[in-house]
């Protein structure tokens, strides 16, 4: 590898162990200066790992780094800092309490003598890079209540606030629609324009194609290669990434609905702050089919799913299923009616992290006579039903049934959950991003499970924050935007820029 | 994963070395005081062991701090902090000598009457701690703090009423004899069953000179159930959901509200049968004006702490706790050391249960270095193995 | 009456500043993200070192300095168990009750030939001066000094939370301690310092008993203060200035029941007693409902482990 002041960011030989576990093996990385760099590779390949022995975060086994053709050790993030790498982590690091400003002083704040803030200041110096770069940002709002796309630019702020260089950003568009996406890379562009270097962690590819110059693919903690994007394709560039010929569209039938089965009128639900979310929303979904719940972050998605659950009260409206109405009951009515979840936040929702296995395929139905008598629990019985579906699902490892859930991977756990909701055979599925934070693999097993699902003759809602997804493996979908549905399409009867445009409150002609 | 290593990871080593480390922490500041802490301790084992009516006496005290550590340890596995076990152990005591006082029925009546209010009373105040938690979310670590101050100053208020206060003392009259659980109360008070008992060989004396009483029996029973309760129940299951994760158990449609109400009560009963049991059988059957906090409820905490929160653990680490405490005033009388060595000794158990992680952490540790280790060596081996034959077959080694 | 008036004014000020110390001290170790269930352990520990610093030395400063000293320690404890090996600071803190108390008594017996307290030892001065407005209504205006430390120390703690670089940082360790790494803040470091100070106060808080209060350690000193001072925290939403309102609160009904607990009223001097507790228990369920904690209170920070 050749050591040069051409490139602002070199790392050479990178080695990351964690227990026995080697997330980085020897991998190397060349990024020119004013460039965007694209990172890609799957979920848990170690993309996000590389980045965090740049910033210092982990310090790497073995491995060298170099900037601006000077070798450098980074031993942790004030290092990074001084170096001029900033950092926008997936998971936004911002306290929530506290205003941008706050958020984007801290650890380096401006203050008088002794320690004390000046706000004032620190509010002008904001406002000075706010609109240096053009950036929408209210430096005084809390971060608690601004979207998600201007808690990724106070963020971006964050990093040039502190004279950033290069700057990484960590799966920037998960959460972003594509009009926000689309603006995301325009501030790239200016970015780079005005003289900075960055580098992007993805497993995107179309937007690889769009934004980056260069592209770096990782697989399993070691380094592919480095691809010009400008002379690569998507597909060349997804067989990098998984090593094998990946089919990047879902097969299936077409669906044959029958009658309707989840049926939700003039719905209207307050969130915890008493502002309404859900705003006279109304949508009929039958069985067999899948209809997908296309929308950005935040366009009372949560309440929506929150009001089937039953985990809040609509303000009115009704939620029926099969002509019951549900609405006000609570989550075990809910059940009972024969509705499965596939919960957003696996962790938060979906599973008791340290239940074993067997114990969490068991969640909700417990109290079935088949597990004990009484109120006695049959733990044999509790262990041989989780067996059948650990071996049903392919729930690695096999023998997982008495290990605790937290220990499994994320794909697997997702398995879990599913296996759990269908067991049931459930009338209506509500799968809220199924396939968040999962990689290749498992994706398409949750779209399959949805599938297989579907015709069996399941009622099933997908809720996404992934566009793509939604026009994938939807039969219908179906915009939600400011509470309400406001339009619902059969497949391949919408463009992504018109239902783009959609989400965000647009007109799609 | 070698045998010692797996040693490491039982919970129960983890309490072997917190007693060792609490003793040794006692011996070091023995010395450094000017102590001989080989005599302290023998006088320390002789306090707990030395007759049969020392072991009584610490299955007597052992008794409620039992039933309290249980409570704790119940609670806790299902995410809440019962610091109130205090003030829902007096309220027990409260209502047994109210309703042992007031009503004179056939033992067969009065025994269990009389418990079950005090047990009622217990899960009372549990109750309503828990569901202040459940309804508003009124942290139950204040709310027990208020009620063992509420159950203190009605403790004193009872006493201080003229149809329970016994004039010219600080305590109440002495609930009825027919609510007594104190084992052979009739013989005892024979001239010929006390002739009896005192003719029994051994144990004999320690009967007739403590307050021996079923308590002991009911805890353990207790703390058996309360295990089973937990692991092997449909409502054990749904607690400890709530306990481990409350968002996930409202999720799939477990009342998290009732499991919390409930689980308080629960604990507050086994409190409150603590304090019942107390009065029963042990004398002088009474309550007294509290100055200050008994702790019977609060070292329950660290008895649930040294059995980390494991039900029937608590059986051993009552005794102990019991033992220590019990024990520890013959040190005083004959070594000349403060006993309040023995809080010290219990403190650092409880600080390095706390630290419980750090063995298995240990044990983790060591078995990556020798994992590491063997490693290098099969790498070693490959390597003499490749010069020998081929030098891409090194490559390949390595690369796996 | 105005004479009964400043009499409540003044003893709640004095059963009030104790809970103060201890309830400040809580505060600055949760609010960055450490809880701290010791507080009556340090206070314990504080309530002896401070007599017996006085007694050594004549002068109660340097035992109020002792105090702090040996609360400081004591915390060191729960800071190596709760920051360095990550344990159950709940249970962590429970040990700090059983051994502190231990310790101070230990130590008490071993200073004064086996004894249970201490001999009266030199106290703090009041406000004023030994004697001054005597013979006025005025007269238990002259609080102790620490009635006023209490409340400048309650100002400090608020203005370094609220106004300086410390503040901000220490509030963002206790909120999102992930964030705070990222920014190059040490989040061990931190904490570290936090619950230190946290046991400084505590100790600060039993010494404003035994040197100000009364003039002795006993062994019912402290007693149960320290929870009290805990409660204060929550009551008061980790807030320093509530905080100091939810102490003078407990310290008010305690008055109260004091002045109308002598047989002035008909009600028994124990109902009265409880009154604090169950007004405690009232306001949280009609005005203050749900305290929220800060965010990562309690929680150990691992280092790499995902927010």
């Amino acid at each position: 590898m050749e050591v040069s002041s051409d490139y602002a960011v070199q790392m050479h030989g990178i080695t990351k162990v964690f227990g026995s576990f080697k997330a980085l093996d020897a991998v190397d990385l060349n990024v020119r200066k004013q460039t965007v760099h694209a990172i890609l590779g799957e979920n848990g390949a170690g993309k996000s790992t590389l980045m965090n022995v740049l910033y210092g975060l982990y310090s790497a086994d073995e491995g060298e780094v170099y900037l601006n053709g000077e070798r450098v050790s980074i031993s942790g993030p004030t290092d990074a800092i001084a170096h001029g790498i900033g950092m926008v982590h997936q998971h936004f690091m911002l306290v929530e309490n506290f205003t941008v400003t706050e958020n984007i002083v801290l650890g380096n704040e401006v203050t008088k003598a002794g320690g004390v803030l000046d706000p004032k200041r620190a509010r002008e110096k904001v406002l000075e890079i706010v609109e240096e770069y053009g950036f929408d940002v209210d430096p005084d709002a809390k971060i608690e209540d601004i979207s998600v796309g201007m808690q990724q630019r106070v963020e971006i702020l964050k990093a040039l606030y502190r004279g950033a260089d290069t700057l990484i950003l960590d799966e920037p568009t998960a959460v972003l629609t594509p009009q926000e996406i689309e603006k995301l890379i325009q501030i790239m562009h200016d970015l780079v324009s005005k003289g900075k270097t960055i580098i992007v962690i993805t497993h995107k590819l179309k937007e690889i194609m769009s934004s980056a110059d260069e592209c770096t693919i990782i697989r399993r903690g070691k380094y592919m290669s480095t691809v010009d994007v400008s002379k690569t394709s998507e597909t060349e560039l997804a067989t990098l990434m998984v090593g094998r010929n990946v089919n990047l569209h879902v097969e299936k039938k077409p669906a044959t609905p029958g009658e309707v089965v989840l049926s939700i009128k003039d719905l209207h639900v307050k969130d915890e702050r008493g502002i309404e979310q859900v705003n006279g929303f109304n949508l009929d979904i039958r069985a067999g089919e899948i209809v997908g719940l296309a929308g950005i972050d935040g366009n009372g998605q949560k309440e929506l799913a929150d009001a089937i659950n039953a985990l809040v009260k609509p303000e009115s409206g009704t939620i029926t299923v099969k002509g019951e109405e549900i609405q006000g009951t609570t989550p075990k009515t809910v059940i009972d009616h024969a509705v499965a979840t596939i919960p957003s936040d696996r962790h938060r929702w979906g599973l008791v992290l340290p239940f074993t296995v067997a114990e969490n395929m068991v969640l909700e139905r417990h109290n079935e006579e088949t597990f004990g008598k009484g109120i006695a629990l049959d733990l044999a019985k509790i262990k041989e039903f989780s067996q059948k579906l650990i071996d049903e699902f392919d729930i690695r490892p096999a023998e997982c049934a008495d290990h605790q859930a937290a220990g499994l991977s994320g794909g697997n756990q997702q398995k879990v959950i599913i296996a759990r909701e269908v067991s049931s055979n459930p009338d209506v599925l509500i799968a809220i991003q199924p396939t968040r934070g999962l990689d290749v693999g498992a994706i398409e097993f949750v779209h399959k499970a949805l599938i297989r699902e579907r015709d069996r003759g399941a009622a099933i809602l997908l809720i996404s924050f992934e566009l793509d997804e939604i026009m994938d493996v939807a039969d219908k979908m179906a915009i939600i935007y400011a509470g309400k549905n406001v339009g619902e399409f059969d497949q391949g009867t919408i463009t992504e820029e018109q239902a783009g445009l959609l989400m965000a409150g647009g007109d799609a002609e | 994963m070698s045998t010692l290593t797996k040693i490491m990871r039982k919970p129960i080593t983890s309490a072997i070395v917190a007693i060792f480390v609490g003793l040794l922490v006692a011996s070091i500041i023995l010395v450094v005081a000017g102590y001989d802490p080989i005599s302290s301790f023998e006088a320390l084992i002789g306090g707990m062991v030395g007759k049969p009516k020392y072991i009584s006496n610490v299955i007597i005290k052992a008794t409620p701090l039992l039933f309290t550590g249980i409570a704790v340890a119940f609670a806790f596995r299902v995410g809440l902090f019962n610091i109130g076990a205090e003030g829902q152990y007096i309220v027990g005591t409260i209502l047994a000598v109210i309703v042992g006082y007031s009503l004179d029925l056939p033992p067969v009546l009065q025994i269990p009457v009389v418990v079950l209010v005090g047990t009622a009373g217990g899960a009372g105040i549990g109750a309503i701690i828990g569901w202040l938690k459940a309804q508003f979310g009124i942290n139950e670590v204040i709310t027990s703090i208020m009620f063992n101050w509420i159950s203190l100053y009605l403790c004193n208020f009872v006493v201080s009423l003229p149809q329970f206060h016994q004039p010219n003392s600080t305590s109440s009259y002495s609930i009825n004899e027919s609510g007594y659980t104190t084992l052979f109360y009739g013989m005892k008070n024979s001239e010929d069953g006390a002739e009896a008992i005192r003719n029994i060989p051994v144990i004999g004396d320690a009967i007739m000179r403590t307050d021996v009483n079923i308590g002991i029996f009911v805890a353990i029973i207790a703390a058996i159930f309360i295990g089973w309760l937990l692991m092997r129940t449909k409502v054990g299951y749904e607690m400890r959901a709530v306990g481990f994760n409350r968002d996930a158990a409202q999720f799939t449609g477990i009342n998290v509200k009732k499991n919390i109400t409930l689980c308080m009560a629960i604990s507050g009963a086994l409190c409150g049968l603590a304090g019942a049991l107390t009065i029963t059988g042990i004398a002088p059957h009474s309550i007294a004006t509290l100055a200050a906090f008994e702790n019977n409820g609060f070292n329950g905490l660290s008895v649930a702490f040294i059995a980390n929160c494991n039900p029937v653990a608590c059986i051993p680490a009552s005794f102990l706790f019991a033992g220590l405490l019990y024990g520890g005033q013959t040190v005083q009388q004959t070594v000349g050391a403060p006993s309040e060595i023995i809080n010290i000794v219990i403190g650092t158990i409880v600080f390095f249960m706390a630290l419980g992680g750090v063995i298995p952490m240990l044990a983790d540790r060591l078995d990556h270095k020798r994992a590491q280790k063997a490693k290098k060596e099969e790498a070693k081996l490959a390597a003499q193995v490749s010069d020998a034959s081929d030098p891409s077959q090194e490559e390949a080694n390595n690369a796996h | 009456m105005l004479t009964n008036l400043i009499l409540l004014v003044s003893v709640t000020l004095m059963y009030s500043t104790p809970l103060i110390f201890g309830a400040l001290g809580g505060v600055v170790s949760e609010r960055s993200g450490v809880v701290n269930i010791g507080i009556e352990g340090m206070m314990g520990v504080g309530a002896f070192a401070g007599v017996a610093g006085s007694y050594l030395t004549g002068n109660p400063w340097i035992g109020f300095l002792c105090a702090g000293i040996a609360g400081g320690l004591i915390a060191l404890l729960h800071a190596m168990a709760s920051i360095t090996f990550n344990a159950d600071q709940t249970v962590s803190g429970v040990a700090i009750n059983l051994l502190a108390p231990g310790i101070a008594l230990f130590a008490c017996r071993l200073l004064f030939d086996g004894a249970a307290m201490s001999p009266a030892v030199n106290k703090l001065p009041k406000l004023f001066g030994e004697g001054a407005f005597n013979d006025t209504p005025y007269s238990s205006l002259n609080v102790d000094i620490t009635v006023v430390l209490a409340l400048l120390t309650a100002l400090l703690v608020w203005f370094v939370l609220y106004r300086t670089k410390w503040g901000l940082r220490i509030r963002s360790v206790g909120e999102h301690p992930h964030a705070s790494e990222t920014l190059g803040i040490s989040v061990r470091k931190t904490r570290y310092l936090c619950v230190i100070v946290s046991g400084v106060l505590a100790g600060f808080g039993g010494a404003s008993v035994t040197l100000a209060i009364i003039s002795q350690f006993t062994q019912t000193a402290i007693s149960g203060q320290g929870f009290i001072a805990l409660a204060a925290v929550i009551f008061g939403k980790w807030k320093p200035l509530n905080t100091y309102a939810a102490c003078l609160l407990f310290g008010f009904t305690q008055a109260l029941a004091i002045l109308l607990g002598g047989g002035a009223t008909p009600i028994p001097s124990q109902i009265i007693a409880m009154l604090p507790y169950f007004i405690t228990i009232i306001t949280l369920v009609l005005f203050v409902g749900k305290s929220v904690a800060p965010k990562a209170d309690g929680v150990p920070y691992i280092k790499g482990s995902r927010a």
